[in-house]
């Protein structure tokens, strides 16, 4: 006994220490694509924590240059119709796009994974007046939903967040629940009942660890969708009104200024490409981060999705 | 499986009665204005108010029982707002619109255009989706199927709506030409002008929800091509092509179809976009307009039958899937 305890020990001592930098090496090099994710969320973060050093001008500085500029030196993207800088405009979206996305997944996964891991873990009424809600919430326009958030709250991001986190919260609770029945039936969640722990404990201690790395991979991949959702929304004019202040700047938002550009005569493709590039590029860096992050989490799956 | 179809439409029906109270309910108690207002316009007065309260009948009580504090507690309503509209949604008429036009009439109108689009969407997505799957997988790990996901990756990523401002601009800015714009074209009229108005439209929505389909053809070819049938099938000295399409392919369609017919209902969603850029007159920019007026019989409605369509289009999947594969009962 106290031999195989000793080998064991060995066995462990054994394994070759890889320091911290050669071991961010090796994840680097086997998913090179979720690395250029990290990369694009960073350069989004920075940009949109330090806007107005980044940017040359304010977002809604009128006349910095030519109307309806190319790229130059001096206006990296160009200007729009009223010779505001399409560089800084869109270094200011980046603030909206990230906060309005990261909230509303937020807000959606926690009530979402309470929900479903409550559903599928207490099954019975409990599961059926869930699930039924559920149906009710997918087939009901998430559209006429946001209107009405807009008439009762006010057009605003509180309002964005809230309206996209709700139609987040529905997919999350299915997904969570089919995670929660097929973990209920394993062998340690029995082991602990047989060991006396309590509902609570068997649900927070034992399953949720194990569903949490699940949560984290979705809610990751609806970041993009979150920040599409935002876009699309402010494209159709019904984001954020233009003028309004949010974090002590003009609010700027990627798919309003592709609206514009698409009303604009004479055409000016530059003033449509930079923002929704933006946009495309933000979408981009969260899926593959959330794909990176599956891989840790389930390698099974790498690689096949 | 007679069962299980007769207990799911069953569901489906009391889904949709749950649902037509909702949206009926949530578009009355939502502040700020009601139809009538907005009809009413700028220098409203209040009689031509009240009047066209009456005219669209705003004025009626919501359901036919209603319950209040003073005597008589319960009351039984004959004319009745909710009860009107279920009974209007079995006519042809569909009821007026805010502006007193059949609902029918302007859906009869505007269905043509958003059908045509769906479909060519489907048809882009299912020939671009499902061969890009496939050859991604068989060659796994191929510059091939390297550049296929990185095109399903960049799929998923772009706004549809930028990808469709772009492809509207562009081609004005480079050779000056524009797809035809100004009002939706019938198919029966002018083919040629019809395909120029909805290949592009189609091709953009295609494109998008094709990302989807192609990495998921892509992933369950691959977890077939692992199945010990396909080695049995290769041993027995058969020719690749015909594991492929005939063990692989087969097998491997099965959780395709099951996307296929959700994202005919997310679909819906996109056609509003793309018929608002490419000014398609479709039930989706009709949709989205009588959102935006709040126009109470337009809205109902059409969630009413949109909320049939996708429970059918779902009960049409599962039924599906055990035709498919015979493995799968239902009971």
């Amino acid at each position: 006994m106290e031999a195989t305890s000793a080998t064991l020990t060995d066995a462990f001592e054994l394994q070759p220490k890889v320091g911290a930098w050669r071991r961010t090496g090796l994840l680097i090099r086997d998913n090179p694509l979720a690395f250029f994710g990290v990369l694009v969320v960073l350069v989004l973060a920075i940009a949109a924590i330090f806007a107005p050093l980044i940017a040359p001008y304010p977002p809604d500085e009128l006349a910095t240059g030519p109307r309806n500029a190319d790229p130059t030196w001096g206006h990296l993207f160009g200007t729009e119709d009223l010779g505001r800088d399409m560089f800084s405009r869109v270094v200011f979206g980046a603030r909206i796009s990230l906060i309005v996305g990261f909230s509303a997944v937020i807000f959606g996964t926690v009530i979402g994974t309470v929900m479903g891991i409550s559903s599928g873990y207490a099954g019975g009424i409990v599961d059926t007046m869930v699930q039924r809600t559920v149906d009710l919430a997918i087939a009901f326009p998430a559209l006429l939903l946001l209107l009405i958030l807009r008439q009762v709250l006010g057009p605003s991001v509180q309002t964005l967040i809230i309206a996209i986190g709700i139609a987040i919260i529905f997919p999350i609770t299915r997904i969570v629940r089919g995670a929660v029945l097929s973990e209920r039936n394993n062998q340690y969640v029995e082991a602990a009942r047989a060991l006396g722990a309590s509902t609570p404990r068997i649900l927070f201690v034992h399953i949720a660890p194990n569903i949490a790395a699940l949560s984290i991979v979705i809610a990751t991949t609806l970041l993009g969708t979150a920040i599409l959702a935002e876009a699309a929304l402010a494209f159709l004019g019904l984001g954020i009104p233009e003028g309004q202040e949010f974090l002590g700047s003009p609010a700027v938002t990627w798919g309003k200024d592709v609206s514009r550009a698409r009303n604009s005569f004479p055409v000016h493709i530059w003033w449509a490409f930079f923002p929704g590039l933006a946009i495309t590029l933000t979408v981009l860096g969260f899926n593959l981060l959330g794909d990176g992050l599956r891989d840790i989490f389930d390698p099974r799956l790498r690689g096949r999705l | 499986m007679r069962d299980y179809v007769i207990r799911r439409l069953l569901q489906g029906g009391v889904l949709l009665v749950v649902l037509s109270v909702a949206v009926f309910i949530l578009l009355r108690i939502a502040p700020g204005a009601d139809p009538a207002i907005i009809k009413c316009g700028l220098g409203c007065t209040e009689e031509r108010l009240e009047a066209i309260r009456e005219d669209l009948g705003l004025n009626n009580p919501y359901f036919p029982i209603s319950i209040e504090s003073s005597a008589p507690v319960v009351s039984f309503n004959g004319t009745n707002q909710y009860w009107t509209w279920i009974q209007e949604l079995f006519s042809g008429s569909l009821g007026l619109d805010w502006n007193q036009e059949p609902v029918g009439d302007e859906l009869k109108a505007r269905l043509p255009a958003t059908v045509e689009l769906l479909i060519i969407t489907i048809i882009v997505t299912v020939l671009l989706g499902v061969p890009f799957g496939i050859i991604s997988a068989v060659y796994r790990n191929s510059p091939t199927d390297y550049g296929v996901r990185l095109g399903a990756i960049l799929g998923l990523a772009i706004p549809n709506f930028w990808l469709a401002t772009l492809v509207i601009l562009i081609p004005i800015q480079m050779w000056g030409y524009a797809p035809p714009l100004i009002k939706t074209i019938s198919f029966f009229d002018n083919p040629w002008d019809n395909l120029r108005q909805f290949v592009p439209p189609a091709l953009v929505l295609g494109a998008v929800s094709a990302a989807g389909v192609m990495r998921l053809t892509r992933s369950s070819m691959l977890e077939v091509m692992r199945q010990d049938f396909i080695r049995t099938a290769r041993s027995k000295g058969l020719k690749e092509r015909i594991v492929i399409g005939r063990h692989a392919l087969k097998n491997s369609v099965i959780p395709v179809v099951t996307v296929l017919g959700l994202q005919i209902a997310g679909l819906l969603g996109g056609a509003v976009i793309v018929e608002t850029v490419f000014n398609i007159q479709g039930v989706g920019f009709y949709f989205l307009g009588a959102l935006v007026r709040k126009d109470y019989q337009v809205v109902q409605t059409l969630t009413v039958y949109i909320g049939a369509i996708v429970i059918m289009l779902n009960l049409m999947v599962d039924i599906l899937y055990a035709w498919l594969d015979p493995r799968i009962r239902y009971s």
